[in-house]
């Protein structure tokens, strides 16, 4: 059963498109990431699925009901804020308990029920707070605990990470993929954060001016991306895209980077098939699919890899790993290598291209070949 | 939100010892100035109103008592006559407070609600809707006398109290409107989409989540519209006369009583009492007055 289902929405204001026939759908327990840049309408989605929007055409259907005319409160849903929302002038306590007082819940229920998400979350030491007394980490909590004490069919987060510092950020996300296991609800979760939706996310689906560019496992949209737009969103440092050309080598299709003067990299079957020799292509490859060429590092893996030089223009050491800006064929790279292994600036040296796990990309689509 | 700490600034805590002193005795002096300026016709009219009329007639009006009476005080509140009824301008008074509570009230009221309409329920039109309701802030009150004498006249409201509730009620809508938007803009929308997620309507999250954020505004508004309608004097000259007056337009009677004789020491006894509730809720209030005005101005 589909707990979500939305099906060629559209979402005009005025003359300005800024959702596009989306068509989404979610199993139920499943963990929806919508990630996207400022602007590509990810936040307009969630609040048309919460019924703060209205819908410009197409329907959204919760549990197999079409909700498009019902009010916020009649979709069973639960949202958390980017802001938080909390009532700033009740307690944790009033937060947490308002939703069910507006439903009716008696009292001794809605105390169980606090009292139990308070645990779960840990934040019974602040029942009797104020939201303006509490620091941004706790607040969070507070706000998925108001979200949590109304075991909805479906809980939204609208950026909700976004507004804490880094150390916790990392701390609250593990948190909630915890807490989405333990609860197995049906989540949609707005970020720009890529990395945010690789972590937590089921199926990611990627938003660019409106469009739904991709939806698919983690996986799947990080190996395999639809097009060079999801290919440079998702990753970080960015994808390198090198200007090619498909020629014929010497076993089969290769492809040659345009202003190289080395050897053409071979094709494997699989890529070969969807291309002909003389075609102007994108060929795309992840910073971390370059190794030191004496590495091997994927042919041990059993793995095709073609060595091309590269020359380092810049380093920055990240401690754990380090990242050269540098050029391949004359075109700019960004690669990542181990410390030690990475040349100075200046040096040229030749790295491995990992060419089962690199893309092709129409030069003029911008799609996966 | 209503807890703002401000962090102290002394411009004048600068510089050499000499200089600190040198500026701070020129401040303090030229407040002294403008206090003494401005307070001086307050005095003048305090002492006056103890003063017997024969000593105010030899030694002009500005003079130090040589004797004090409170008499006068007495008089203006319930014997001296007015137009032909001898009651003081206890009358008055009681005439103005049951005109200017009800009208403060209704008008604050309806401003906030309709403030919390307008800036979180936003509808097509609704720039319209507020800017018609605030036109009225810039209309010049004489404009509105015709209108009001024939609406007054038509529902039978023309020298009553409750004629003047209903006018200043309108009236005030478009300043407490202003405000109250104005103020309501401040409060994040995520509160109220929050809110209806979790199964508030309208008047719930008006009661449970505006009104608790209202306080300074609703100060705000209740001074406004307190010291306004109580100092009013146009709309209770013209739509009210005899017994049914404000106390504004009754004092400006005092002048015109005809006995030939100005009591000055009643008429500045009775201005005072005339003045003190405005003046009384200034002082509780003021604080947050100014506070609320410039409310979200600074953030």
């Amino acid at each position: 059963m589909s707990s979500l289902l939305i099906q060629n929405l559209k979402k005009s204001y005025g003359a300005v498109e800024v959702l596009k026939d989306i068509n989404l759908e979610a199993e139920s327990g499943e963990f929806v990431a919508l990630v996207g840049p400022s602007g590509c309408g990810k936040s307009t989605l969630l609040s048309i699925i919460a019924g703060l929007e209205s819908v410009t055409s197409g329907e959204v259907l919760i549990e197999d009901r079409v909700v498009n005319d019902d009010a916020p409160k009649d979709r069973d849903i639960a949202m958390v804020f980017q802001s938080y929302a909390l009532y700033p002038t009740m307690t944790v306590r009033q937060n947490m308990t308002f939703g069910m007082e507006c439903r009716n819940i008696d009292k001794a229920t809605q105390a169980e029920t606090v009292d139990r998400v308070a645990a779960l979350l840990q934040i019974e030491p602040l029942l009797d707070r104020k939201p303006g007394q509490l620091s941004g980490g706790q607040r969070q909590r507070v706000a998925m605990g108001r979200a949590l004490v109304r075991d909805p069919k479906l809980f939204l987060f609208d950026e909700p990470l976004s507004n804490l510092d880094a150390k916790l950020r990392v701390e609250m996300r593990s948190e909630i993929k915890k807490l989405h296991q333990r609860m197995g609800r049906t989540t949609v979760y707005v970020t720009h954060d890529q990395i945010e939706a690789m972590t937590l996310a089921t199926r990611i689906a990627v938003m660019h001016k409106g469009v739904l560019q991709q939806y698919d496992t983690p996986d799947m949209i990080y190996n395999q991306p639809a097009n060079m737009f999801v290919a440079g969103f998702m990753g970080s440092p960015n994808m390198n895209f090198f200007k090619a050309t498909i020629v014929d080598g010497d076993v089969g299709l290769a492809v040659r980077l345009d202003g190289s003067d080395g050897p053409a990299l071979p094709l494997g079957a699989e890529q070969a098939a969807t291309v002909s020799a003389g075609q102007a292509v994108v060929f795309g490859v992840r910073p971390e699919h370059f190794s030191p060429a004496h590495e091997q590092r994927a042919e041990r893996k059993g793995r095709v890899t073609v060595p091309v030089p590269v020359t380092v223009d810049m380093d920055e050491p990240t401690g754990a790993e380090t990242i050269l800006m540098a050029r391949v064929a004359g075109q700019d790279a960004i690669l990542v290598c181990e410390p030690e292994e990475a040349p100075k600036p200046g040096e040229t040296m030749d790295f491995a291209i990992d060419m089962a796990k690199a893309s092709l990309f129409d030069a003029a689509t911008e799609r996966r070949l | 939100m209503a807890d703002t700490t401000h962090q102290s600034f002394d411009p004048l805590a600068t510089g050499s010892r000499a200089r600190q002193t040198r500026s701070r005795s020129i401040v303090y002096l030229l407040l002294g100035l403008f206090a003494l300026l401005y307070l001086s016709p307050l005095v003048i009219i305090f002492m006056n109103a103890f003063r017997p009329l024969e000593e105010i007639v030899r030694e002009g009006f500005i003079s130090l008592p040589n004797m004090l009476s409170a008499t006068y005080w007495v008089e203006a509140w319930s014997t001296f006559c007015i137009g032909g009824t001898c009651e003081g301008v206890s009358r008055y008074f009681s005439n103005t407070l049951l005109m200017t509570v009800p009208a403060t009230i209704l008008s604050t009221a309806i401003g906030l609600v309709n403030g919390y309409a307008l800036s979180k329920w936003r509808f097509k039109g609704d720039t319209w809707v507020f800017g018609l309701i605030t036109l009225g802030v810039f209309m010049p009150a004489q404009m509105t006398l015709l209108p009001w004498a024939f609406v007054l006249g038509k529902i039978g409201l023309s020298n009553t109290i409750a004629g003047l509730v209903l006018v200043h009620t309108v009236q005030g809508i478009s300043f407490t409107t202003l405000f109250c938007r104005n103020y309501f803009l401040a409060v994040p929308d995520d509160l109220i989409k929050a809110a209806r997620i979790d199964g508030a309507g309208f008047w719930r999250i008006f009661r449970r989540i505006m009104l608790p954020l209202s306080p300074p505004i609703l100060i705000v508004c209740v001074i406004w519209q307190f010291t306004g309608i109580w100092n009013e004097f146009l709309f209770g000259t013209v739509f009210t006369s005899g017994s049914n007056q404000p106390i504004t337009s009754a004092i400006v009677a005092f002048s015109g009583s005809g006995t030939g004789e100005r009591h000055y020491n009643v008429e500045a006894a009775s201005v005072i009492f005339a003045a003190l509730p405005p003046l009384f809720i200034y002082v509780i209030g003021g604080k947050y007055f100014v506070r609320g005005l410039t409310s979200g101005a600074v953030k």
